[in-house]
Order: structure tokens, then sequence, then C-alpha cells
């Protein structure tokens, strides 16, 4: 099944390993992604989720093992990272807003100085997207001057900027203030019923089960069971998965 | 169980308590607090009276301070000649027009720096000893910077390059009207005047400046060096550092005055010596910047790095967008703290030939009709390295201000 290769498929991980010295981090890992999926993925901490998405654009490197995006194959080639990375956008845990710039240079820099994008041009897109993350207001601000949800949402900003054809969001809630989650997964929802590409590692799991097209439920740098939600939320079939679920729910 | 507490009005919003002071009452809390700190308090003013009386009965009646005017020249530029001495004006004149208008495209606000700056000329013109052409010239040097300032006012910020721009031509341009284009030895304005015969306060600022311009470029570059990924540059720039900082600055001056021409090929025309002490002093400078700006590197969080990575820039767009504006102001005291470091290092110069402002105090206590002169003179070029290092200093201080080090 996850050996061919489908047209659809925007992401393909084929018997994908990874190491951290002695420590085997991701075990023969096979998943495709299908164009406009949500994919969410979940499991107990240390079991790899968020090296597996780090590993999509190449901020950890996979030892052995096949990693396919939008067609482009994932190797040593700097050529072939850059372009990965620039039709991939990642919104991370804590945010990494960079201090010394304003929230519109933030928004504008990539487009500016790797799409090359005129400066007016770049502006003009930047200000339709904190509309539509509902910030527009504070644009000549600094990230410090933000409260964490704002900042969150700049940094979708940011990522959405680049016009990637794939988001990966690395625990974009887990830093937030409880009161704060709800307007940054509301952006989220917003962006996967646009018709995102998406691969959310969160420990959501009303957002998972409304927003996620499939869960891959993932433990000791294994996938262990992949469905929909409802096959997860009512039918899981694994013994680990019905124990996490049962931790959590 | 308790019933529940509901608050039915808001408390009031109150002002901070503000403490009044008065004289008594400062001298309580800040001198005498216990029996330790009245003790400190006793002591320290027995010391300042030990010390302060005689110093100013000295200062005031028993030093010669004639020295200082008799040689004033000397002491600002050495040996460089009368003839000649126009051309520092000059460089003084357009340095003063090209601050000020740097100064008014950075900044379009009249703040206390800028009055304090603007009211070095005049204070200058007010010394009694000073001639009236002199005096002229200061003021020249006022209404240069004034109309620099004015013109400044004009160009929006986002033009700042220009302003960056004009500073670095002026200083290469100051080193050519000072060096001079004719033949040497002549009476004409323009004739050239070896680096031999500069000195005294325009040496060592020259050295100061050059040696800081230049070394800290190199500097930097070191010290992304120092974590490049690739082994043969990281290891020269190790290599590099280490070996620098292990040997004295001293050490370096005298290798680059003596032992360097024998390592030159045979006939190669000499290398003028106050560039071989330059060159000592930047690549000494340069490896301590290095390890400065290492330690700001290190400072910038990784989630930094995997952003700008993960938008897709280049390692060289991310260190000059991302990494090295962040890491360079987190360093600001420190390297400032080293420039000025630099510049009362520049004083070892004396000790190979050159006459910066202590060699040429060295040469003015050498001769006879100025016999035991030396804590005159000695005072006075320490008040001149103070000036010069405070205001470093101090320019260092707005700098963070103005980019918001420690509030954000």
């Amino acid at each position: 099944m996850s050996g061919q290769a489908q047209q659809d498929d925007i992401i393909i991980l084929q018997n994908v390993n990874k190491w951290f010295g002695e420590f085997h981090v991701l075990r023969d890992i096979n998943l495709n992604v299908k164009r406009q999926e949500v994919v969410v993925i979940i499991g107990p901490s240390g079991s790899g989720k968020s090296t597996l998405i780090r590993c999509i654009n190449r901020l950890e490197e996979h030892q052995s093992g096949e990693i396919i995006v939008d067609g482009i194959p994932l190797t040593h080639d700097v050529r072939n990272i850059e372009k990965i990375r620039s039709e991939t956008g990642m919104v991370f845990q804590q945010f990494n807003l960079f201090p010394h710039l304003t929230v519109m240079e933030n928004i504008t820099l990539a487009p500016i100085h790797v799409r090359k994008m005129k400066k007016d041009e770049a502006e003009k897109i930047a200000m339709e997207l904190l509309e539509r993350v509902g910030i527009p207001e504070q644009a000549q601000k600094y990230p410090g001057q933000l409260s964490g949800g704002q900042q969150q949402r700049v940094a979708i900003a940011r990522a959405l900027a680049m016009r990637p054809k794939i988001m990966l969001f690395d625990e974009p809630t887990s830093a937030l203030d409880p009161e704060m989650i709800k307007e940054v997964l509301d952006v989220m929802q917003e962006l996967a019923e646009s018709g995102m590409t998406m691969l959310v590692v969160t420990h959501e799991m009303g957002f998972a089960k409304e927003v996620a097209d499939r869960i891959v439920f993932m433990d000791s740098g294994e996938i262990v069971e992949v469905g929909t939600p409802e096959h997860f939320f009512t039918n899981p079939q694994h013994e680990r998965t019905k124990l996490f679920l049962s931790q959590i729910l | 169980m308790a019933a529940p507490v509901v608050r039915t009005s808001s408390a009031e919003v109150l002002p901070p308590p503000t403490e009044r002071y008065t004289l008594l009452g400062w001298l309580k809390k800040n001198l005498f607090t216990d029996w330790f700190n009245t003790l400190l308090t006793f002591l320290a003013l027995g010391f300042l009276y030990l010390i302060i009386p005689p110093l100013l009965r000295w200062a005031f009646t028993g030093a010669e301070w004639a020295v200082i005017p008799a040689n004033f020249n000397l002491f600002m530029r050495g040996q460089y000649p009368a003839e000649q001495a126009l051309r520092i004006w000059i460089v003084l004149w357009l340095t003063a027009i090209v601050v000020g208008f740097t100064w008014g495209v950075w900044s379009k606000e009249i703040s206390p720096a800028l009055v304090v700056v603007a009211a070095i000329p005049v204070l200058l013109m007010l010394v009694p000893f000073f001639a009236m052409e002199t005096r002229l010239k200061l003021l020249g040097v006022e209404i240069l910077g004034v109309v620099g300032y004015v013109i400044g006012r004009r160009v929006p910020r986002k033009h700042n390059q220009i302003a960056t721009w004009l500073l670095i031509i002026t200083l290469f341009a100051s080193v050519f009207i000072l060096r001079g284009f004719g033949p040497e030895q002549t009476d004409s304005l323009w004739a050239r005047v070896p680096t031999n015969l500069w000195g005294g306060l325009l040496l060592s600022l020259l050295l100061s400046i050059f040696g800081i311009g230049f070394s800290f470029p190199i500097g930097v570059l070191l010290a992304l060096g120092r974590q490049s990924k690739l082994p043969a540059i990281r290891t020269v720039s190790v290599l590099y550092i280490e070996f620098i900082r292990g040997v004295p600055l001293i050490s370096l001056l005298f290798m680059g005055q003596v032992m360097l021409q024998l390592f030159l090929p045979e006939g190669f025309p000499p290398i003028d010596r106050v560039v071989r002490a330059l060159v000592a002093i930047i690549l000494f400078s340069a490896a301590y910047t290095a390890e400065n700006v290492r330690g700001g590197l290190q400072s910038v969080p990784k989630g930094q790095y995997e952003a700008a990575m993960s938008l897709g820039l280049s390692t060289y767009q991310m260190m000059r967008l991302i990494i090295l504006p962040q890491a360079l102001r987190a360093v600001i005291p420190v390297l400032v703290g080293q420039f000025i470091g630099l510049f009362k290092d520049t004083s070892l110069v004396a000790l190979v030939g050159l006459f910066d402002l202590l060699g040429i105090a060295r040469v003015v206590l050498a001769n006879p009709d100025w016999l035991g002169t030396q804590q005159e003179v000695y005072v006075f070029i320490a008040i001149l390295y103070w000036i010069f290092s405070y205001a470093m200093s101090y320019a260092s201080r707005r700098l963070e201000i103005s980019l918001g080090v420690g509030q954000r």
C-alpha cells in the first residue's frame, strides 16, 4: 500500500529511519499524505512525532529511506532542500518569530529575499494575511509586544506568506496560555477548510476530532495506527492506542 | 462549606506611594543606615580629606601648566609640518559635515547628546591660549556640522546607507588628504607628509578608528568561521584566534616593526611603519572581536536558525538578516569595552618608536626646557584618553537604548 506512490500524494515517506546517536527515534516510517489532506499526528512525548515532521523540511536529517515532497526527493542536494523548504511552511511550538523585526518585517522577509518579491507587493500580501489571522492592527509592533496567541498567529501568517503547498505544525498550541489556544486553533481550522495540506503534531484532541481527515498514532518511533477520527475515538484497535487514549481522554 | 465571596465594587486604582526626600532623610538612608555604613562613610570622608586638598593645591599653585599650551600643537598632531597643518583642518571640516549629516539622517529629534556634541567646538573656542585663527577654524567646524545636520534631517531614514557610505569614503579620503600628493619637503599645501611625521592625538585616533573599522568585520568573519561546518575553515579560524590570543600585543608590534622586513623578499619596498603597527593592532583586535561575537552567536536561540531555514533562506541570508543582527546587539557592551581597550592600547606603539599621544608626551618630557613636568604632561594626556573613552562608553549606552537591548 505505502510503496505505491500515487499522483495525488504530495508527501511520500518510505521506510524512513533515523537515529539520535544510539537511539532509534524513527523506525521504518511509511506514510503518504494526499493533496489538501489534514493529517494529525498524536502520541506520547518522545514518540518521534516532532522529529518526523521536522524531517520533512530537513530540519532533521533522516539516515535511511526516502522522503519525496511534491515530487522532489529530499537528498543532500542543497537546491532540493531549499526548494522544499520554500514550498513548506512551518509553525513552531515556541513561535520563533524574529524579535528584532516588526510583525510586518517578519512576514515580508522571506517573500522579499527568497521569492525576490517587490516590497510593496510583499506588504500587501502580508496585510491580507494579517487580516486573515485577525490582527491587522499589530503590523508595526514587535513580537515582544504581542500575546502568545497573537505571536503564533503572526507565525502562521509568516509561513503562509511564502504561498506554501504544505503547512507543518509542531505542537502549535503547547506553549500557549489556555485562553489563547482557541484563537490559534480557529485560524488553523479556517486554513484546513481552505484546502491547505496540513501535517499537525498536537495534543488538542478536539481539534483532531473535528478537523483531521486522518489521525496517525505514534509510539516509540513507530506508526502504530492510522485511521479516521471516527475510527480512533470510537473503535481503536491497537493496545497501545487504547492505552494512550484512555490516559488523555 | 463557606459562603462564596463575590466582589461588589471595584477596588480603587491608586498612584504608587511616593517617598518624600529631605536632605536629612537622604543622608540617613544612604550614608548612616547602621554602624558599619556610618564607619565606611567616615572612612571615605577621611580618605577624601587626605587626597583632595593636596591635589587642588598642586593643580592651582604648584603645577606648571605652561608646558601644555607651549607644546599643544605637538600633542595634537606630532611633527606634522605647520605648512601643511591646514589639511588636518580640512579633514576636521569634512568630518564635521559628514557626521552632522549622518546624525541628521538617523535621528530627527534634538536629543541631549546632540546638544552636547554640538557644543564641543564652541567650548573649545573658549580655551584661553588658542589664537583667534584657531577659534575661527573651530567656528568653521561648528557651522559645517550644523549645515550637515540640517541637510541630513531632510533625508528620510530609510536612505541611511548614503550616510554609511559617506562615512567610509570620508575615512579613506582623510588618509589621502593627510598623506598629500606632491613631492616631500616643499612649502606647498599639498606636499606629501611621510607617516613618520604623523603623531600625537591625530595618530592615536587614526590608529584607533582604522583598527576598529578593520578588525570588526574580520572578527565577525572569524567568529562565523569558527562555527562553520567546513573543517578547514573552522580549524584555520580556531588556530588564528587561539594563536593571537596567546601572545601580547606588544610582541605583535615588535614583530611587525623588527621582523616583518626579514620575511619579505629581497628588494621588496619597505612597508610603512605606521601601517605595520596598524596591521598588528587589527590582527590582535580581530581575534578578541571574534570571541566576543561568538558569545553573541551562542546567545541566539536554535529556534531562530530553524525558523530562518524553514522559510527557505540561504545560510548567507540567514546569517545576515536574522542571526548577526541579534548576536551583535547582544554583545554591544562587550565590543565597545574591547574597542575602548584598543584605543588605550594604541599607546603601546610609543614603545616601538611611533609618536602617538604617549610617544609625543615622552618627546616633550625629553626637552630640557620642560624638565620636571612629568605630572602635568601625564595628567593632561590621561584626561584626553579619559574624554575619548568616556565618549565611546556613553555612545554605546545611547546605542543600546535606541536599539532596545534588554527591553524585548
